[in-house]
């Protein structure tokens, strides 16, 4: 632990710190480069959109990609006949605390038997990436919790709302490494909170809205404390 | 790969449909001139506390008349922030937060989960290790598709089946508390092992239990695959294509039912699953029916699988011999001072992974259960512990399959879909 390191309770409520390992501003380079036949494709059709790529824990091939391309490149994945990808086991979120947020793709074709991980590695300051829930029906949930949990917004997205925490949790996004185990406001305030809620006000009509306009809490900064009126 | 389709010899019904499965006799004449009425929508909800939504799931449905126009579920309500926790404890102590999410399946989700970090650390397992993690994983997969099928029935109104499935899935309570010392939380598995061999007496139990354990299946098998009542309300009720449930990441017996032969244990085999004899069942029409003929197959092939991998208990140690991963044992601890001081440092420390990402997969009782590890050198936590719970990723499609079935009718199809939402809120 690094000096000044808060420990105990104390280390509870400041959340993990920024780790010790170096930040990867430089590209882990993987000492045996890949031989998965879809990443040799992937070079040779987009080139530049392709960061870079390795091989982890033994024979997974992991494949950064550029985040502004992910709906290009994801399309081409799933619909070209040496890939089909066609299914998206999972969509999630990787905070490593140094600033930067990837969002993760698990992809596996059932015609070839292959699986395939791409990652996007987004700044914290702009978390914002193409929804492929357009190209895989499974994503779209799966997008929901990552915005619920990490904060990415999904363009493009049909149904933008939070899935795990209520809809109108003003705390921020739990997963990512700055937001403390024990959530943002005091206990006294959680409470005073649940016990505030209007339970009539989710049996309305509003609620069968795929896609509606996000709730006031969401518009206004993700909620963050200090804004949308949060901390009272 | 063995042979993977599986036809479904039924063979007591003389009504055979087309298909080779038992269809209903038509219950009332269907040409009946409906009167025209002007029809309100309507919105009703149902749960989060509500016994047929099989948790604390919440549906609001719109409706007209009894025909669902759509339907928006509504989870969260258990959300326990497991993964967050997770990035806060050591390898092993992640393990009991594991069985608390699928609570059905304890086992399948303590093995995955150190499958995962072995996986991503390296470590190979012992044979015996192996062959007793198989085992516990096939056991809990009956143990999963028992309560299924138990509430399913219930959901349908028979209700026998839900007796003759509990008083089975107590005879594995009582093996898992022989195994573990508890019913539910398990925590069975350690990063490099298991928490403990068998006890003695352990697979003679187990034995005793596949011995009687198909007759109870096959007489549930009789009340349930060639009722009239059954059929009737899950034929044609829930269906999707193939192609569409692959599109919605569908896994397990849901996908399988549509004729999809996927199974993590065929195409990403692990724990050498390809030597064991068994076959995959899958269905052809992808509704509720086909989904109750591949859960109850699954269960029989499961018992296959269970008396080959007893057959091949081999001897030796359970855990893997490196100090740095295993815990040594009490006596050597009380007496050796080598050995203390590793318990010393694996307790206060922690098994120590390389940097890297790794996603495991194996084949849980509700589908495809994936274990997301990233870890950074050194590190004696997670930097980030995702599930891929089959599940949630199951859920999200009820709001297309329910569209245009009657209120009673979602009920079915959310229980045919086998969901816990234990793992679907975490």
């Amino acid at each position: 632990m690094k000096p000044g390191t808060p420990g105990g309770l104390d280390a509870v409520e400041t959340g993990p710190l920024p780790s010790d390992a170096p930040t990867r501003t430089v590209a882990p380079q993987s000492a045996t480069p890949s031989d998965h036949p879809s990443v040799a494709a992937l070079v040779a059709r987009f080139g530049d959109a392709i960061r870079r790529h390795r091989v982890s824990a033994g024979d997974q091939t992991v494949v950064w990609i550029d985040p502004a391309k992910n709906l290009e490149v994801l399309r081409w994945l799933k619909d070209d006949p040496t890939q089909l990808y066609d299914m998206m086991s999972d969509v999630t979120g990787v905070d490593y605390g140094t600033g930067t947020v990837d969002v993760v793709y698990q992809m596996f074709s059932t015609m070839h038997k292959r699986a395939l991980r791409v990652r996007c590695e987004l700044p914290v300051s702009a978390l914002e990436i193409d929804s492929v829930a357009g190209l895989w029906h499974s994503a779209d949930w799966l997008e929901r919790e990552v915005y619920d949990l990490f904060g990415v917004t999904f363009r493009g997205h049909p149904d933008p709302r939070r899935i795990l925490m209520p809809d109108d949790y003003a705390e921020g996004h739990p997963l990512r490494k700055d937001f403390p185990l024990r959530g943002r406001f005091s206990r006294a305030e959680q409470t005073r909170r649940a016990l505030a809620q209007d339970v009539e006000r989710f049996y309305t009509p509003t609620d069968l809205q795929h896609g509606g306009p996000p709730q006031e809490v969401l518009a206004s900064g993700h909620g963050a404390p200090g804004e949308s009126g949060g901390a009272a | 790969m063995g042979q993977k389709t599986l036809e479904f010899a039924v063979g007591r019904n003389p009504e055979m449909g087309v298909s080779g499965r038992p269809t209903a006799s038509p219950l009332a004449p269907f040409d009946i001139a409906e009167p025209e009425f002007d029809t309100q929508k309507m919105l009703i909800n149902i749960g989060p506390q509500h016994p047929a939504t099989h948790g604390v799931l919440r549906l609001v449905c719109e409706l007209d008349g009894e025909t669902v126009l759509s339907v928006v579920p509504h989870i969260g309500f258990l959300h326990s922030s497991f993964e967050k926790l997770g990035e806060y404890r050591t390898w092993n102590q992640i393990v009991p937060l594991t069985d608390r999410m699928d609570y059905l399946a304890p086992l399948i989700y303590n093995c995955a989960y150190v499958m995962s970090v072995e996986k991503l650390m390296g470590i190979e397992v012992t044979e015996r290790c192996k062959v007793v993690r198989v085992i516990c994983m096939e056991l809990d997969r009956i143990f999963g598709h028992l309560l299924w099928l138990g509430t399913t029935a219930i959901d349908v109104g028979a209700f026998t089946p839900f007796l003759y499935a509990f008083q089975q899935r107590e005879k594995i309570y009582t093996l898992h508390e022989a195994l573990t010392g508890a019913r539910i939380t398990t925590s069975a598995t350690r990063v490099g092992g298991m928490m403990a061999d068998l006890p003695t007496g352990w697979i003679e139990a187990l034995v005793d239990f596949l011995d009687k354990f198909p007759k109870t299946l096959g007489e549930i098998d009789h009340l349930l695959t060639t009722n009239q009542i059954h059929i009737g309300r899950t034929q044609g009720i829930g269906a999707i294509s193939r192609t569409d449930a692959i599109n919605y990441g569908l896994t397990g017996p849901n996908l399988r039912a549509t004729g999809v032969d996927y199974d993590v244990r065929k195409d990403r085999p692990y724990y050498d699953y390809e030597t064991y004899d068994f076959d995959v069942p899958v269905g052809e029409h992808g509704d509720c029916y086909d989904r109750y003929l591949c859960r109850m197959e699954e269960m029989r092939q499961s018992v296959r699988i269970l008396r080959q991998a007893i057959a091949r208990l081999p001897g030796g140690p359970i855990n893997v011999a490196d100090p740095n991963i295993s815990l040594p044992s009490k006596t050597d601890c009380m007496s050796d001072m080598e050995s203390m001081i590793h318990h010393f440092k694996l307790i206060t420390e922690g098994i120590k992974a390389p940097e890297g990402d790794c996603y495991y997969a194996v084949e849980g009782s509700k589908g495809e259960l994936g274990m997301y590890i990233v870890a950074e050198e050194g590190s004696t936590k997670p930097v980030r512990w995702r599930v891929r719970p089959p599940s949630f990723v199951n859920l999200s499609v009820i709001a297309k399959l329910a569209e245009g079935h009657l209120v009673s009718d979602l009920i079915m199809i959310n229980a045919s879909l086998d969901i816990v939402l234990g793992e679907i809120d975490r």
